[in-house]
């Protein structure tokens, strides 16, 4: 599914990824945890083509494509999805015109014709139960007015309309009571299958006692300096960073 | 970061749809502007003598006058002997047997005005269609008339309904208005005239479609509208112009005037060519427009999206001197390039429980300007006047300006006037939400764009709506439902 190989990323001229590799099969779930400033959004916003970003060195496949050649929309319609730690909020685009948007493009990519307005809202109908979105949801503006948890949801619920094969959370537990975190962990477990696999990515091992990763990575200063079972997640929930950054050695 | 830059590029990039011209023989008369000028436009026309006093007074206060100023655009000079002030493709007539030059209806085809009233847009839609001074056809005169509505040409209007004309005409925007009002009462050629007698209500859209296609000639179109007591009409206007190297001028006024309990919806969709991508040629398009909400109760509603011409200049205002009666204006002005917009509205609040309000989205891209000017009044009378504005202004890079200028002047304690204004641009975080998505940067542009002008595209009929939304945005097709 993914291979990352060496990856160096830079903003500005802060270098932040200094060699990450990472392999992700089908069907797999990743956790990638680490203390605040490690590189974890940054590696997500590498991986989907964020334009702030620089990557310097190394290399990245999806599905055996060369991913950072390719410009993000392209990425989105191979199938790789990133829920926003911090969604954005367009005025005046609603959520039906907007997914409408999202799914005919990547129709068009893949040379299919548009859906049709029934069969469109049909879907859209669908896929809000998986996070138990209510039907105002499809006149509503783009995140406008939405409150964290709704934001949230409405995140997985664009990843269950899109479909991807690669799903990565951005902290999409943070700012989430335990009520919307379960909403949004089932919801997630619903999307998964072995054909698509998943990267957590999250301060704290509670989303993960619910999406439960094979693989759990800790990113430190731009490098992953460990990884393990889902057993790590609990003994950094136990013990914090502190043994992990003596093992990696400060630098 | 240059995802926007890239989009503004494109924007520059685009092609001006209807650049072309119609090969068609046209009689033009010689340039410049003098009495004789105003004579020979007045006599072409077979007007009554009534009609070129009229001409006449006004041509002689506008020698005396001088260009406004004040707009925040920068008109070029104009050399006003150096145009011609009368176009008429029509004047090759064929045989008499009513029918135009094909080569007109091939024109008009091609904008996607048909003249054929078999063909006309879901059968509800009458045209009036204009090219340079001349009205080539309006189309269900016949059926309108079954109902005593009248619409047609000015000039035949003029010559037909006379009374009916002179007693409105120039009774809402005076020649004395302003310098281009001056000059287009000495001068206009053709425009619309619309009738609504008591107690009717129009039963189609009434259309007006200009199209400027002689060089160096300009276009002074007039337009009246006359809704009588508990009568409703909806009016809507398209124009565009071949693309050429100079400037060509659009000096129009449009009156309206409204008696009671009567409705009038006019809703324009301006797309004259806005010039190249270095600012060179282009309309200037310098226009009066006013209702006069002369009854009680009575309601006017402009609507505008405005996309073309490299200078717009343009207040489509309200005097509300009815008692109760209510006014709306809602626009989006696009400027691009090196366009210049200085456009908004007036409302004049005389009298008693008068409400207006003003939606005004302005998005400017390239090198454009895009002004808002309004001014809201209350006369001592007015009391309870009530007025909404909201402004809005979304900018498109860097090198693009949008300003506001809202005047406010109330004489009456009990007026409530409220005024908002918001000026955003497209953010970077929507539009890589947007491609992460799948949408691409320029289909991103013309979502948001659109959800942004929606509350203004909303207000205008069906088929314009879909007209407007393509203008707005290099391709949104299929991506908005």
């Amino acid at each position: 599914m993914l291979e990352v190989r060496n990856l160096h990323a830079k903003i500005g001229d802060k270098e932040i990824l200094k060699g990450i590799s990472l392999t992700v099969k089908d069907g797999e779930t990743h956790a990638i945890m680490g203390p605040n400033g490690s590189g974890k959004s940054t590696l997500s916003a590498v991986l989907v083509g964020n334009p702030l970003y620089e990557v310097t060195e190394g290399e990245a496949f999806f599905n055996d494509k060369n991913l950072l050649d390719m410009a993000p929309e392209d990425r989105a319609h191979e199938g790789l999805f990133l829920s926003f730690q911090y969604p954005v909020e367009i005025p005046g685009v609603s959520m039906t015109n907007f997914m409408r948007a999202a799914i005919n493009e990547k129709r068009k990519y893949h040379g299919l014709e548009p859906m049709n307005a029934a069969e469109f809202l049909k879907l859209m109908r669908e896929k809000r139960k998986v996070v138990e979105l209510d039907s105002k949801l499809a006149n509503r503006s783009v995140n406008e007015g939405f409150s964290g948890g709704e934001k949230k949801r409405n995140e997985i619920f664009q990843m269950a309309m899109l479909e991807p094969k690669l799903s990565i959370l951005d902290e999409t537990d943070s700012g989430l009571d335990v009520d919307a975190m379960r909403i949004v962990a089932e919801g997630v477990n619903k999307l998964q299958t072995p054909e698509t696999s998943c990267i957590v990515i999250t301060h704290y091992d509670r989303l993960l006692e619910m999406i439960r990763p094979q693989y759990v990575h800790v990113l430190y200063k731009g490098r992953i300096v460990k990884t393990g079972g889902p057993e790590l997640a609990r003994e950094i929930q136990e013990h914090g960073y502190d043994w992990i950054k003596e093992e990696a050695g400060e630098d | 970061m240059n995802s926007s830059n890239e989009f503004v590029r494109q924007v520059a990039e685009q092609k001006y749809e209807f650049g072309f011209t119609t090969d068609v023989h046209t009689e033009i008369i010689e340039k410049g502007l003098n009495e004789d000028i105003v004579r020979l436009i007045s006599a072409k026309k077979g007007e009554p003598d009534w009609m070129l006093e009229f001409r006449l007074r006004a041509f002689r206060y506008w020698k005396e006058q001088t260009e406004p100023k004040w707009g925040h655009v920068h008109v070029p000079p104009i050399d006003y002997q150096a145009i011609s002030y009368y176009a008429d493709p029509m004047a090759k007539k064929p045989t008499g047997d009513g029918k135009i030059d094909p080569e007109l209806e091939k024109t008009f085809d091609k904008l996607g005005i048909p003249l054929e009233e078999r063909l006309a847009l879901s059968g509800n839609t009458a045209v009036d269609a204009i090219m340079d001074s001349v009205s080539v056809k309006t189309t269900f005169k016949e059926k309108l008339g079954e109902k005593g509505i009248i619409f047609c040409s000015i000039g035949e209007a003029i010559k037909e309904h006379g009374e009916l004309v002179r007693q409105y005409l120039g009774t809402v925007v005076p020649y004395r208005d302003n310098f281009f009002a001056a000059l287009n009462s000495a001068v206009f050629s053709d425009g619309s005239f619309v009738y609504i007698p008591k107690g009717v209500r129009c039963p189609m859209e009434l259309s007006s479609y200009f199209r400027i296609n002689a060089r160096n000639t300009g276009q002074f179109e007039r337009t009246l509208i006359v809704a009588d007591d508990d009568s409703y009409v909806s009016y809507l206007e398209g124009c565009t112009a071949p693309m050429r190297d100079e400037n060509q001028l659009h000096a129009a006024i449009v009156e309206i005037i409204v008696n009671d309990r009567a409705e009038v919806k006019y809703s324009t969709v301006q797309n004259w060519y806005p010039g190249d991508e270095q600012g060179r040629g282009g309309v200037l398009n310098l226009v009066t427009k006013r209702g006069d909400l002369r009854g009680v109760n009575s309601k006017l509603s402009w609507t505008q999206v405005e996309t073309g011409s490299a200078i717009t200049w343009k207040y489509p205002s309200c005097v509300l001197r009815g008692d109760n009666s209510v006014a709306e204006f809602y626009s989006v002005a696009v400027t691009n390039n090196y366009q210049e917009a200085d456009t908004g509205t007036k409302m004049i609040h005389i009298g008693k429980n008068t409400r207006s309000t003003i939606i005004s989205k302005g998005i400017s891209a390239g090198h454009s300007q895009n002004s808002y000017r309004g001014l809201v009044r209350a006369t001592a009378n007015a009391d309870n006047a009530r007025n909404y504005s909201s402004c809005d202004s979304l900018l498109l890079g860097s090198e693009c300006g949008a300003h506001t200028f809202p005047y406010m002047d109330v004489h009456n304690d009990t007026a409530i006037f409220e005024h908002e204004a918001t000026t955003s641009k497209i953010s970077e975080d929507q539009l890589f939400y947007c491609n992460q998505r799948g949408i691409p940067t320029e289909q991103a542009v013309g979502l948001i764009v659109n959800g942004y002008a929606k509350e203004v595209l909303n207000k205008l009929p069906m088929e314009f709506a879909v007209e407007a939304q393509k203008l707005l945005s290099v391709s949104l097709e299929g991506t908005v439902g």
